[in-house]
């Protein structure tokens, strides 16, 4: 089959992947690079891709440092108890510290921003968030990345890096093929800022057939920051710490503005509170150091959100769900209704349609809420993602080795769901962290770093050979039999990805399990991956399309293997609610206050884990 | 099924082919029509029904929890900055939203940062990002270090 090769060549920033993360790196690098070449390789449209696409309805990490509402530290402690103490608190503190900036210019960019009447400053959702009309969120920030860029190529999904053969490890750029045409694409560059997706769909999702597409994360976050970062050689952090969401049953309709603004509540299915019933128990497992409902009250410390998943699980378990969220008072104000409302509207429409398809009108009826599966990504409540380089003046030795969002392999930087250990970022924190990125990499090459880089043929070719196997391998085996999709030789990617989520659902601790593993599962689960890896070889492709679906299979197969590799490391339960290791039930501080860090070694596959120190942001006095 | 198109409003524009995020949208091409190829893949995100021209995208609910009987339908008119929304629930029960999606002309305060005065070097040199510290705190506040906010970074067990 013949697929047309195109070479940009020259590229100084290639940014891979145009979420907010993306478009962040893209608009800030023309600042520092005027002259430099800014390409974008974007898998679907930049207008609406990535997990804002659909649009958001509250910007959840703004500090308010003008009105005196917090400082950068106070984020990075919230940060710290919610993710039960580890996180990279020089990335955080940097972000934080950089991300009301970010804030400002989306205003003055036309973003709309919801504000406080009397006072004129921004209207708070709760201490971190703030209230927008983000329908076109996406769409704003597409425009300051496009006005940047030097070239977008939309419809190109990036399956690898280039690697630079005069020297070892340093980054060369990315390949990958046109959606639609089919074309081969191939970016040689100096630097590469990966800014892709997060993780979906590796877990078994509750919901079957049609539904499977009505996911927390955005169905086409694929995996891929992961994918592309550690097929490259990238050292990689906490990958471990997958994410369950509490949400509101089915639609999986965001809860955060109706706990914060709308003051709804949750109690179980015989109208009683449940959460605090759980904790004394709880309190055992973790340490009143995580888990103090006392001084939890008295100083608005937030309890961490694992804890609070795992009292809703337990609840259920009990046999007194389901448990609903109290809608019907605040509900009966018209204001609160239409925020309700319109909270969906602007980011998950899904769930205004399925209370319209089952009469459910919150003012009437209080809707359940369930646990999602599980999700693997770094810019929501959780820290999963690349071991990258934090800022010169904030970070100890161990965290420092010369450019700011830098991953271990040199030339290639991360933003978004591609760092590790900063969670909380959201979508104006992923924003800033890829501004970060791109000053950063503009030094590196201002620096002269990314002199001297050798791309040989025969990297590209064997590239172009591998990323149209499952094409090739479909057209030679599919007149063996009648019709369908059930053949000896082959498996086509959405077979591959039923397997994939079953695995990982009943050996790593998915929801049919209620979150539990432990080694023997876990190593069982390992063997399972490696076969299937050996199936993937296999897999056929019947069109361009499926050949996007099979490139995201193998990025969603590499993220799953490192998440078990990690969960099997960490011998304890660090996060009940995201997951329990049934055979270390405990939170073990005196071992594991660590960040875990992996390496898969591309040649022969084998992973290294290492326990990097967990440093923390000290005040005086402390 | 998350989205389908009508038959008789569907022009085979592209639209919806362009826009959608996950690729689902195709032109079939016995009708030479927009179709969704795989539902199990949708997110209901309604970008390509509001990229389409001729309103021929609807939503039906994810077949496996959503009954038949129900609407969610949206305007949204870039001209006027609005998206209106209108929820039909399945025992009739209508209700109507309307919402800003910018405050500004379109792009018009995108700064087109190739012709903006270029850096200093003391500016690279420092942790400044573009347009701070002006826009940190839109006063004369600098940039927060640990050493301004009297921090340290300390290996170890804190809470």
């Amino acid at each position: 089959m013949a697929h047309k090769t195109i070479v940009e060549d020259g590229i100084d920033i290639l940014v891979v992947g145009a979420g907010l993360g993306g478009t962040g790196a893209a608009f800030e690098a023309r600042y520092w690079g005027q002259d430099k070449k800014i390409v974008i390789a974007e898998k679907a449209n930049i207008d609406r891709s990535g997990a804002v696409a659909q649009g958001l309805y509250a910007i959840n990490c703004y500090m308010g440092t003008r009105w005196g509402e917090n400082n950068p530290e106070d984020h990075v402690r919230y940060a710290r108890i919610d993710l039960m103490g580890l996180v990279r608190e020089d990335l955080l503190f940097d972000m934080a510290r950089h991300v009301d900036s970010t804030v400002h210019q989306f205003e003055e960019w036309g973003l709309p921003i919801m504000k406080d009447p009397e006072t004129g400053q921004y209207l708070r959702e709760g201490r971190w968030q703030i209230m927008i009309h983000g329908e076109s969120y996406k769409p704003i920030v597409a425009e300051a990345a496009k006005k940047s860029a030097d070239e977008v190529f939309n419809r190109i999904c990036v399956t690898h890096l280039l690697m630079d053969e005069s020297k070892e490890n340093r980054v060369a750029g990315a390949v990958g093929f046109n959606v639609r045409t089919g074309n081969y694409h191939v970016f040689k560059s100096k630097t590469v800022i990966c800014s892709a997706g997060g993780a979906s769909n590796i877990f078994k999702p509750r919901s079957v057939g049609e539904g499977s597409g009505r996911t927390w994360y955005a169905p086409w976050s694929s995996a891929s920051a992961y994918g592309l970062l550690i097929d490259a050689g990238a050292k990689m952090t906490q990958m471990e710490n997958r994410i369950v969401l509490a949400r509101f049953k089915d639609g999986y309709g965001p809860v955060g503005a109706y706990f914060l603004h709308l003051k709804t509540y949750t109690q179980n299915g015989v109208g009683e509170e449940y959460e605090s019933k759980w904790f004394p128990e709880l309190q055992k497992m973790v340490g009143k150091e995580y888990l103090d409902p006392e001084a939890s009250h008295l100083t608005h410390r937030p309890i961490p959100t694992c804890l609070r998943n795992h009292a809703m699980i337990s609840e259920m378990n009990a046999g007194r769900g389901p448990i609903h969220m109290v809608t019907m008072h605040s509900f009966q104000d018209p204001h609160l209704e239409e925020v309700g409302w319109e909270n969906f509207l602007g980011m998950t429409i899904g769930q205004a349609v399925l209370w319209a398809s089952t009469d459910v009108d919150p003012k009437n009826e209080n809707p359940e809420l369930t646990t999602s599966e599980p999700y693997v990504m770094g810019s929501h409540a959780t820290g999963s993602g690349a071991w990258c380089s934090g800022p010169e003046d904030v970070s100890p030795d161990e965290y420092f080795w010369g450019y700011n969002r830098m991953t271990t392999v040199e030339g290639l930087f991360g933003a978004g769901d591609a760092v590790g250990g900063t969670p909380h970022a959201f979508s104006s924190g992923s924003f800033t962290e890829g501004r970060l990125a791109a000053k950063a990499a503009c030094q590196y090459i201002d620096d002269g770093k990314g002199e001297g880089i050798v791309v040989s043929e025969a990297q590209i070719e064997g590239r172009k050979e591998e990323i149209y196997k499952p094409l090739e391998h479909y057209r030679i085996y599919r007149n063996e039999i009648v019709a369908g999709d059930v053949n000896p030789h082959y498996i086509n990617p959405k077979q591959g990805l039923d397997r994939l989520q079953k695995l990982m659902d009943e050996y790593c601790g998915g929801v049919t399990v209620s979150y539990m593993t432990n080694e023997k599962l876990l190593n069982i689960g390992l063997k399972k991956l490696k076969i299937m890896e050996e199936d993937l070889e296999s897999l056929a492709a019947e069109d361009i399309h499926e050949l996007l679906r099979a490139w995201e299979l193998k990025h969603r197969h590499r993220a799953a293997e490192c998440v078990t590799q990690h969960t099997l490391f960490r011998k304890e339960t660090r996060w009940p609610g995201y997951y329990y290791r049934g055979d270390h039930m405990k939170v073990d501080d005196e071992n594991w206050h660590v960040l875990t860090v992996s390496r898969r070694d591309p040649e022969s596959g084998k992973y290294t884990m290492e326990k990097a120190p967990c440093y923390h942001l000290v005040g005086e006095g402390e | 099924m998350p989205t389908f198109v009508y038959m008789t409003r569907c022009d085979g524009c592209g639209h919806c082919v362009d826009i959608c995020p996950s690729d689902i949208m195709h032109i079939d091409k016995t009708t030479r029509r927009a179709y969704n190829i795989e539902p199990s893949m949708c997110w209901e995100c309604y970008s390509c029904v509001k990229a389409c021209p001729q309103n021929a995208i609807d939503v039906r609910g994810y077949a496996d929890f959503a009954p038949l009987g129900h609407s969610v339908r949206v305007d949204r008119d870039e001209q006027k900055g609005t998206i209106a929304w209108r929820i039909k629930f399945r025992d009739g029960t209508e209700k109507n939203f309307l919402s800003p999606i910018t405050t500004k002309p379109w792009g018009r305060d995108i700064p087109q940062l190739a012709e903006a005065p270029g850096p200093s070097q003391e500016m690279r040199d420092s942790q400044l990002l573009y347009s701070e510290p002006n826009y940190l705190r839109m006063d004369d506040g600098d940039l927060h270090t640990l050493e301004s906010n009297g921090l340290t970074m300390k290996k170890g067990v804190y809470y």
